[in-house]
């Protein structure tokens, strides 16, 4: 079997990581806390738990707000290891590589050097890694909560909600619809190729043909949005956005909003200096 | 016949240098199931897309109810508004169609452009999916959904507006023979429905169940017209307008024998 290029592999990769993204959709049809809640107010709660947690000056605070999100993960039925796999971990390896020089080069009282290397570990630096780590894990779970209880189309309609312009809404919606079929027309267009070939491809022919392919996507992706453009003409577009609301708040979901901005508030004073 | 909905007179349209019609006329009456019949290229997919104004003809004209369409008539927003809900039409690719993140707001998009009230657009969305039986596909994403299913979303975001004429392009076009079924018999139903139904197809097959007169293309204009059953007794015609193809096959003594064929040779 012929090889796979790195271009055709990160197509593979990226269709994969979107397909894997889909599936949440599955958590968000479950019966649980968040799923019953109202996207506009899970989106403002959650997002004032983050700006609480990222503004935070106490370890205990942030703590308290990561075991929060566990709790609301644990009533929406999402699955720990769900957040542990795509969220703690990634967040980990990212903010860990960034946070790892601040532990020898913060000035401050020095608990240890390195062994052979004789890097000095300092007690500011071990805090400031702490607290840049724990922001992002608690950023990054909480957001997971959000979008892994959510469906994507009612997320999209929750942003109006911070003004967001129907405009950007219906674009968002529409790169959501399509950006799949796109992506599954580029890997056809490998396979195909991929088909017909017998041997290995130098550098230079790779680089040929990932640029023959991207030119065929970019015309196949001309002709789509003329036709798309026809279609939205043929029932009425004329250049004006509009969407339809679904969303009802009930005495629930404004008990649930006040909860959580509570929570939200309390965390930022007792987060204080 | 019923007086004449669509008026096409002597009407030229070219793909910057690929003539698709030349010189086509034709009159559509109202209330009719009509096919426009004819090999890939004849030009009739264009001719949708002109009675759809979404093209404006390059020479002659199109009438709609005596009025010709023309890209500055429809600069007039309750024109275009009020033709836009009156005729409707169905892409051959789904997909093109279906630019929507659910199927619901998928559904809801004609109305909310024609800026129907909230209340009235979610009543009839319901009672829209209910219609096609596809109210479980509510809150489904369009492109998880199988050939068939896209194509009755397509159709039901287009019957909300309750048009009085639906162009459909190639409706059974790549679907799988209980998909295709099942289109037939939604274009069935709507046979003495007031309705006037427009079908692009080169399936001679589905002819008789889906259209009451066709029009025949060949090179951009009208090759013949007539009753399903003149057409498809017509052979000479279907063999020159490539409707018609010979078939191959081998006898038991070996020998290889050619003879025109036709899909509908099969209908039982």
């Amino acid at each position: 079997m012929a090889r796979i290029g790195f271009l055709e592999g990160s197509i593979h990769g990226f269709l994969e990581a979107l397909e894997h993204a889909l599936e949440s959709e599955e958590l968000a049809k479950r019966r649980g806390l968040l799923q019953g809640l109202d996207p506009r107010v899970k989106l403002l709660g959650i997002l004032a738990l983050i700006v609480a947690a990222t503004t935070s000056q106490r370890l205990t605070v942030i703590g308290a707000e990561v075991l929060l999100a566990i709790g609301l993960a644990l009533a929406s039925h999402i699955p720990l290891r769900t957040l542990m796999v795509r969220t703690w971990l990634g967040a980990l390896a990212f903010t860990g590589l960034i946070a790892a020089p601040a532990i020898f080069l913060t000035p401050g009282l020095v608990l240890w050097h390195v062994p052979l290397l004789e890097w000095p570990v300092t007690a500011a630096g071990i805090r400031t890694a702490a607290y840049l780590i724990s922001r992002v894990e608690t950023a990054a779970t909480l957001s997971m909560l959000l979008v892994l209880s959510t469906p994507w189309t009612h997320l999209l309609k929750a942003l109006r909600v911070l003004r967001a312009p129907v405009v950007l809404v219906v674009v968002l919606g529409m790169t959501y619809r399509y950006i799949l079929l796109l992506i599954g027309t580029a890997r056809e267009i490998f396979e195909s190729r991929r088909s017909r070939r017998v041997g290995g491809l130098d550098t230079g022919q790779q680089r040929r043909i990932a640029i023959s392919a991207a030119g065929v996507l970019l015309s196949k992706t001309m002709y789509f949005s003329g036709e798309v453009y026809l279609a939205m003409q043929s029932r009425g577009f004329r250049g004006d956005a509009y969407v339809l609301d679904e969303f009802r708040m009930d005495r629930r979901n404004w008990s649930w909003l006040s909860l959580l901005v509570a929570a939200s508030a309390g965390a930022m004073w007792a987060g204080r200096h | 016949m019923a007086g004449p909905l669509f008026e096409v007179q002597n009407v030229r349209y070219c793909y910057e240098r690929v003539v698709a019609l030349d010189g086509a006329t034709l009159t559509l009456p109202a209330g009719l199931r009509l096919a426009l019949l004819g090999a890939n290229g004849s030009g009739k997919s264009t001719l949708l897309r002109l009675l759809d104004a979404l093209y404006f003809a390059e020479s002659g004209a199109v009438r709609f109810e005596g009025e010709t369409l023309t890209e500055e008539r429809f600069d007039d927003e309750s024109f275009e508004f009020d033709f836009r809900r009156r005729v409707g039409m169905v892409f051959q690719n789904p997909d093109v169609q279906l630019f929507n993140p659910s199927v619901f707001d998928e559904v809801a998009f004609g109305p909310l452009q024609l800026r129907w009230p909230a209340a009235e657009i979610r009543k009839r969305v319901e009672a829209t999916l209910e219609g096609l039986q596809i109210t479980h596909l509510k809150d489904r994403a369009p492109h998880r959904l199988s050939g068939g299913e896209k194509k009755r979303v397509a159709i039901a975001s287009v019957l909300i507006l309750d048009p009085q004429v639906l162009l459909l392009d190639e409706p059974t076009a790549a679907l799988d023979p209980q998909s295709q079924s099942q289109m037939i018999e939604t274009i069935s139903g709507w046979k003495d429905s007031g309705r006037t139904v427009v079908t692009a197809t080169h399936d001679l097959n589905i002819l008789e169940e889906i259209a009451d007169h066709c029009f025949v293309f060949r090179a951009g204009r009208v090759a013949a017209e007539g009753t399903p059953a003149e057409i498809l007794d017509n052979e000479e015609l279907l063999r020159q307008t490539g409707l018609l193809h010979s078939h191959r096959h081998i006898h038991k003594s070996g020998e290889v024998h050619s003879h025109p064929h036709r899909h509908h040779d099969h209908r039982f």
